[in-house]
């Protein structure tokens, strides 16, 4: 065969794969990429203003922890046919699992309200009224599942995903010395030395990779996609480009505002973004449509993540591939908690900031829960068959699991207590 | 009957029905299908005085709240 025949078959058999990919890609890419929604966004700024490039590498390690613990879900969703919330019923008993239920609605329906602070934020920059924010994300987000296809409504949150990277092109704006970024973020190191700050910098990190409701998220998508036992190494495939395509995201964000407001006192993504549209307009702009993004597709997510889990508990219909007459208490729940949420962003006073802390705080007593039960499940043979965690997935999975635990646990405790970090 | 009375019996009847369905939903998973190993049963126990140790930490910081 000449060297041509064989570039051309190499071109077609990549084509294929590639084809193939995007046909089978989806909950991965979009939990993902959706895990940098409105709070990671803040979050991540928040830590470039503080520490500059100093804490690239520690960004770096969250790649094999977001993967390890949502590589989990596509296996179990793709045996068991069951999204978490009704596995836990279902293995544990319905004490834990309706601990679970109760608590998972309650943190995405706190979680989602987050995201809509953030979005009518993002927009303000733009001077438009929270309400007509909160009015028009509301409709378009139902208009995306009200079309009665789980395949569109993917692809079309893959495009809004695909917004994401949009920090990549904005560290391209601000000229960020290569050399620095490679010498200070890649040599692991804690800048200004190991204190009370820079752990709660570190949690706030942690914290903000793994949520409760993006492992409840990523297994019923797998079920409502219908993926199957021979689809697990694509969706493992999916898994790991999103997770490296978070990582990569948050890097490029730190590399922006470690450029360009390194050493100014920053407290949340919309901020930032005011003071960066004084001195660049397009970076400013750059970063408040990122955060409207961030929100949107954090919204979209956790929404469903509920939805999902009510339909399983309480055994109605609950797929995207079924119109509103066929499930109407799940689009009912997808709307109320849309609704509920949005109005409580436009009520006068309301304590925003507290019900920002207070996420942090509840998820905690979900999160260890969630991976507890899931690190169990994938453990037992009966459930999971050939499909179950090796020796090497369990000492990874549990190391991750248990350092999670303990670290978002303080991040919540300081949240409570911050004078016990001082 | 007047309106007062058929609202608390429309009431009592959606509550009554989500009883019901709770009650079902109990019945139906009542017995965890999970073999109740050792390492299970750890992992169970650390669960709940990790929630018992949070829950007094949130009240003991309402308490100071209140103070």
């Amino acid at each position: 065969m000449d060297l041509g025949s064989t570039f051309f078959y190499k071109y077609r058999r990549f084509i294929k794969t590639l084809k193939i990919y995007l046909l089978l890609a989806g909950p991965g890419l979009i939990v993902m990429l959706a895990d940098n929604d409105a709070g990671g966004i803040t979050t991540y700024t928040v830590t470039g203003a503080k520490y500059g490039y100093g804490l690239i590498w520690f960004l770096l390690l969250l790649l094999p922890v977001a993967y390890v613990v949502q590589e989990m879900t596509v296996r179990l969703g793709a045996v068991t046919k069951r999204g978490h919330a009704e596995a836990i019923f279902d293995a544990f008993g319905s004490f834990w699992g309706w601990f679970s239920f109760i608590d998972l609605a309650f943190v995405n329906w706190l979680t989602l309200i987050t995201e809509f602070i953030g979005m009518t934020a993002a927009l303000a920059i733009f001077h438009v009224p929270p309400v007509v924010t909160v009015v028009i994300v509301s409709i378009v987000m139902m208009l995306m599942v009200l079309q009665g296809k789980y395949w569109t409504w993917e692809k079309i949150a893959i495009l809004f995903a695909a917004l994401n990277v949009i920090y990549i092109p904005a560290a391209f704006l601000v000229h960020p010395s290569v050399v620095d970024v490679l010498t200070i973020g890649l040599v692991p190191h804690f800048p200004g030395g190991f204190n009370g700050t820079l752990f709660f910098f570190l949690m706030a990190n942690i914290g903000t990779t793994i949520a409760p409701w993006m492992i409840f998220f990523q297994q019923s998508a797998v079920v409502d996609k219908g993926m199957k036992e021979k689809d697990i190494p694509w969706g493992q495939v999916d898994t790991l480009i999103g997770s490296a395509f978070t990582v990569l995201v948050a890097i490029f964000l730190v590399v922006v505002t470690g450029t360009v407001l390194y050493g100014v006192e920053v407290e949340s993504a919309a901020q930032a973004a005011t003071i960066m549209m004084t001195t660049s307009p397009y970076l400013g702009t750059f970063i408040a449509i990122g955060l409207f993004n961030a929100g949107f597709l954090g919204a979209i997510c956790i929404s469903l993540a509920s939805s999902w889990a009510f339909g399983e508990v309480f055994g109605w219909a609950h797929s995207l591939n079924l119109k509103v007459r066929e499930a109407p208490w799940f689009y009912a729940c997808y709307l109320f908690a849309l609704v509920t949420a949005g109005a409580v962003v436009l009520i006068p006073n309301a304590p925003l900031v507290l019900i920002t802390l207070f996420v942090q705080v509840i998820a905690v007593t979900l999160l260890p829960a969630a991976l507890v039960f899931l690190i169990l499940l994938l453990n037992n043979e009966e459930i999971m068959g050939k499909y179950k965690n090796t020796t090497l997935q369990n000492i990874a999975g549990t190391a991750i699991v248990a350092a999670i635990i303990i670290l978002s646990t303080l991040y919540g405790i300081t949240t409570l207590f911050p004078e016990w970090l001082m | 009957m007047n309106a007062k009375t058929l609202f608390g019996e429309r009431v009592g009847r959606v509550l009554s029905g989500w009883a019901d369905t709770i009650r079902a939903i109990n019945k139906k998973y009542e017995k965890p299908r999970i073999t109740m190993s050792p390492a299970v049963k750890i992992a169970l126990m650390f669960l709940r005085i990790y929630l018992i140790l949070l829950v007094v930490l949130l009240g003991y910081k309402f308490w100071t709240m209140i103070q």
